[in-house]
């Protein structure tokens, strides 16, 4: 029962914090240079990670598909199914677990940190929302990043397999062919999907990540505490949302 | 009336009214026990007592940054708490620790407020908290980071943040623990300037002794939770309550029984 009500209160606090954020949206074009600090952030240093993690997974589904499929003659499919998994479930999925640990648990950390250290509170003695200058400029620029890093995550991703179906000798089939299957049957559609699905994703871990620091009570111990939290529960959240938002978009 | 320490304008000074405050905390832990007290506008309140009295806790009712059990807290006749009272009381509070925004330099943790309510151009904020800065000698620190300022140095940093919201209320919390004599006689000095100077009401919470004595016009003594006597410092210094005068002028006895408790807790 005590678990349940944590639950409820912390969907509730994600849901008020939400709500105070975007009764902030106005303020935005002031806040030019943290929405672009943070669009620096969350998106151009977390490229080359998703990149590399991108590059690998395209590698790996060739791989397999390739294995698998050599068995009843279907190689030349492998194309369209690196393209489909990459665009529709791996692309967003993933990288939205390394945002959430990367950029989520350092927005974890410092808010907790700012809470800790008393911060916030200056913050509100202030009469300045954090909600204002420390969680808009974040979501606003996660919604701007996303569906950057999605769209090179697929563009490697599918580069990635095509090098492994070019080059590992038991797929062998050409760039041309494999290129051409993942065309034929990877639709604009599909790709459109993903970066929707990581668009949820991104905004959920953001937030929540968000919440969690700002909730942070205690002393520094706390801090590392309430990041482990925070990954933890995006990682959750991330998968559980895949469910939903997937059977949304089918 | 107080005036604006920066243009010299007179501003409504503003009292503090606390009403039969108690504060529990989770596992039914009271802090503050029916504390009430008044702090009349322009004059400097210190609340004193020992650690762990609860002190810093009624600071933050009155700050709004919590919010009592029962009873009621009051900032010019508003509830300090809601979002509306801190827009039209300028309530500034100097922390214990400073909580200066470790990410901005100093410059920008005293621009930060008049930035973000828009209270003049860049030209006018610069001059704005430069004089600040300059009040609180520490103007060659203006572009320095937090992290690389000593303590009595964040002290004054912090009391400059104040300053430059134009207070109507300013609130201390111990702004002379941790510092060595020389700093804490500093900060003593700037905070009896700037009720001379500028006669901004002001609390401070506070267990220095001399601190308290200098400053305060009146003084209020906590202990475990509940005030104890609000006096001035002349009636202070001429109580004859064993509890103040113990809490004034600490003996320490090493023949006292708690020592040799330690001492043979110390050898089994």
């Amino acid at each position: 029962m005590k678990q349940l009500n944590a639950i409820f209160e912390g969907v509730g606090s994600v849901v008020q914090l939400f709500l105070r954020s975007a009764s902030y949206a106005g303020s935005l074009p002031r806040q030019w240079s943290r929405f672009i600090e943070q669009c620096y952030l969350i998106g151009y240093t977390t490229l080359p990670i998703v990149a590399i993690l991108s590059f690998f997974i395209g590698t790996v589904l060739a791989l397999e598909a390739g294995y698998a499929m050599e068995g009843f003659g279907a190689k030349e499919f492998i194309g369209s199914l690196v393209g489909l998994s990459m665009a529709r479930e791996l692309g967003p999925m993933m990288t939205a677990v390394l945002l959430a640990g990367r950029v989520g648990s350092a927005i974890t950390a410092e808010l907790a940190s700012m809470t800790v250290y008393q911060e916030i509170d200056a913050l509100k003695t202030m009469n300045i929302q954090a909600a204002k200058i420390l969680v808009l400029p974040r979501l606003a620029a996660v919604l701007v990043m996303m569906p950057v890093l999605i769209v090179i995550a697929n563009i490697v991703g599918w580069f990635g397999g095509s090098v492994v179906a070019r080059y590992v000798s038991y797929v062998g089939i050409s760039p041309e062919a494999y290129f051409a299957a993942l065309r034929h049957f990877t639709k604009f559609k599909d790709v459109i999907n993903g970066v929707e699905k990581a668009e949820v994703f991104g905004f959920v871990v953001v937030l929540v990540c968000c919440d969690i620091g700002l909730n942070t009570r205690g002393g520094p111990r706390e801090i590392g505490a309430a990041v482990t939290r925070a990954v933890v529960v995006s990682l959750i959240l991330i998968l559980v949302l895949d469910y939903f938002v997937t059977k949304i978009l089918l | 009336m107080t005036r604006n320490p920066f243009t010299g304008a007179e501003a409504v000074a503003v009292g503090v009214e606390v009403d039969h405050v108690f504060k529990e905390f989770d596992g039914g832990q009271d802090v503050l026990r029916n504390v009430s007290l008044r702090v009349e506008p322009g004059e400097i309140f210190v609340i004193m007592g020992p650690s762990g009295s609860g002190k810093s806790v009624l600071l933050r009712q009155i700050a709004g940054l919590d919010t009592p059990t029962s009873g009621r807290v009051l900032v010019d006749g508003l509830d300090p708490a809601l979002e509306e009272t801190r827009a039209k009381v300028r309530l500034a509070l100097v922390f214990q620790a400073g909580a200066l925004f470790n990410s901005l330099s100093v410059y920008d943790n005293l621009a930060l407020y008049p930035r973000e309510h828009r209270l003049g151009n860049e030209a006018a904020i610069r001059a704005k908290v430069t004089h600040a800065l300059k009040i609180l000698s520490v103007e060659d620190a203006a572009e320095k980071f937090p992290s690389e300022l000593s303590g009595g140095m964040k002290k004054r940093v912090a009391i400059a943040r104040a300053l430059v919201m134009e207070p109507q209320l300013l609130l201390y919390d111990e702004p002379t623990s941790e510092l060595d004599p020389v700093m804490s006689a500093t900060i003593t000095e700037i905070i009896a300037t700037l009720k001379n100077e500028y006669s901004v009401t002001s609390v401070v919470v506070t267990h220095d002794r001399e601190l308290a004595l200098t400053i305060g016009n009146r003084i209020a003594i906590l202990m475990d939770g509940e005030i104890l006597l609000i006096a001035t410092p002349d009636e202070l210094r001429a109580s004859k309550d064993p509890r103040i005068t113990d809490f004034l002028n600490p003996v320490i006895d090493i023949q006292h029984p708690r020592f040799k408790k330690l001492e043979t807790q110390a050898t089994t």
